[in-house]
């Protein structure tokens, strides 16, 4: 077995692990923060990608290299947008759920009127 | 088996048993932590497989930006755990998840198992031009001459993202600083936010400079840059600048105006839309990397920061 192999096997494992704990962990930050666990396994299969086209005076393809290098930059954003929202969802109504029938917290103190 | 595929080994287990424990973890905290060495030892595999840019990115990133913004988050958060441990899902629901990752997992491994052979390869197109270019990393060469478009559109998405976090904030806020000011306290987080700046502020812009030619560049820097100014804000030292600054604004925006700006040019003295005329492209594409490091550090930095929870002072 090479080196590629056994790092694909382990990509292809780590993104099933991301995707059950993103289902199954009621929590939206330990849902963003499976997600992110996700996301490093579908880079690692772009790197074995990468390293399997490897040519002639370059140890990995760097086409591959580049999107997952854009791809990282881009995931960032995406959870510092999503853990903003999930910081406002518990302001507004003192939980963090994703359950519909959540009450919401009474007005007064702190809430918006324009929320 | 050889010794390097026996260290190979031993780093695949690593990854996958820190990454069952990130997902295993009873508090959010621990799973953060988890995530955060998770990123690490990811970036050490990086390097195994000969991807040392994507493994700057994967450490400064990927782990350590990424883990600021959720042990911020989870430490806001610790009051729901308890509540929200009643709503897991049943026995019913668990099983069905996990043959469906299960089955995600198997059909890609077996992709890994059986790949297409030879194996495809953009290395030799890439080649062809890097002396034209006068760089000597290619993947520096891929991100901001071949595939310019992508990198340009990927600022936008940065831009958009700090305007949805920003947006987030109450009406009354809007202008303000982002966070609650923090005071400096003596102790180890302190000192390591006076003593580490000079050096990573050294190392950042090493990393950008050397990026033409050897692993590194402007998502690299930048990242580097935007950490070191993470910890000076987290200690307390500096206090996150109001969002409605001149000087915050221009930042935000030089990157991409000089990157359009060149790339329009090109219409003019090159061939196209972002095409660089011959015998000046390193020194353009230089001078484009040194605007979007500065831009990629100050979004990354207000992304980590958050929205404005203060009032505007003047």
């Amino acid at each position: 077995m090479t080196a590629e192999t056994l790092y694909g096997l382990c990509a292809a494992a780590l993104v099933g692990l991301g995707l059950f704990g993103s289902i199954v962990d009621p929590q939206p930050a330990r849902k963003i923060l499976s997600f992110n666990l996700l996301g490093g396994g579908v880079f690692l299969l772009f790197g074995i990608i990468a390293r399997r086209g490897a040519t002639a005076g370059m140890g990995a393809d760097p086409v591959p290299q580049a999107m997952v290098i854009t791809g990282i930059v881009v995931a960032f954003s995406a959870t510092a947008l999503a853990v903003a929202l999930v910081l406002r969802l518990f302001e507004t109504t003192e939980r963090a759920t994703l359950q519909p029938d959540a009450p919401p917290r009474p007005s007064g103190d702190g809430a918006d009127p324009d929320a | 088996m050889t010794v390097d595929l026996a260290l190979d080994a031993g780093l695949a287990a690593l990854v996958l048993a820190v990454a069952v424990w990130t997902i295993a973890a009873r508090a959010a905290f621990a799973a953060v932590v988890g995530f955060v060495t998770y990123g690490l030892l990811l970036a050490l595999v990086w390097v195994r497989i000969a991807a040392v840019d994507v493994a700057l990115t994967e450490a400064a990133i990927g782990s350590g930006v990424t883990g600021a913004v959720l042990i911020a988050a989870a430490a806001r958060l610790r009051p729901t755990e308890t509540l929200s441990a009643a709503e897991r899902p049943g026995r019913g629901l668990r099983i069905a998840a996990g043959v469906l990752s299960a089955l995600v997992s198997a059909g890609l491994a077996v992709l890994v198992l059986y790949p297409s052979n030879p194996a495809p390869s953009l290395g030799p197109a890439a080649a062809v031009h890097l002396a034209a270019l006068d760089i000597g990393n290619p993947v520096t060469a891929v991100l901001i001459a071949y595939r310019a478009v992508d990198t340009l559109l990927e600022k936008v998405v940065l831009l958009l993202a700090l305007l949805g976090v920003w947006s987030l904030a109450p009406d009354r806020f809007w202008g303000g600083a982002p966070g609650q000011r923090r005071d400096a306290r003596d102790g180890t987080l302190t000192l390591l936010a006076r003593l580490l700046p000079p050096l990573g502020i050294v190392v950042g812009v090493y990393v950008l400079w050397v990026g033409a030619v050897a692993p590194g560049g402007a998502f690299q820097g930048g990242a580097i840059l935007a950490a070191m100014w993470i910890l000076v804000m987290i200690a307390g030292l500096h206090d996150a600048p109001e969002i409605s600054r001149r000087w915050v604004r221009f930042l935000l925006v030089v990157g991409p105006a000089v990157f359009l700006a060149v790339g329009f040019t090109g219409f003019v003295v090159a061939n196209g839309f972002l095409s660089y005329p011959a015998g000046f492209a390193k020194p353009l594409i230089i001078a484009v990397e040194v605007v979007l490091t500065l831009t990629i550090a100050v979004i990354l930095g207000l992304l980590a920061a958050g929205p404005p929870e203060r009032e505007r002072r003047q």
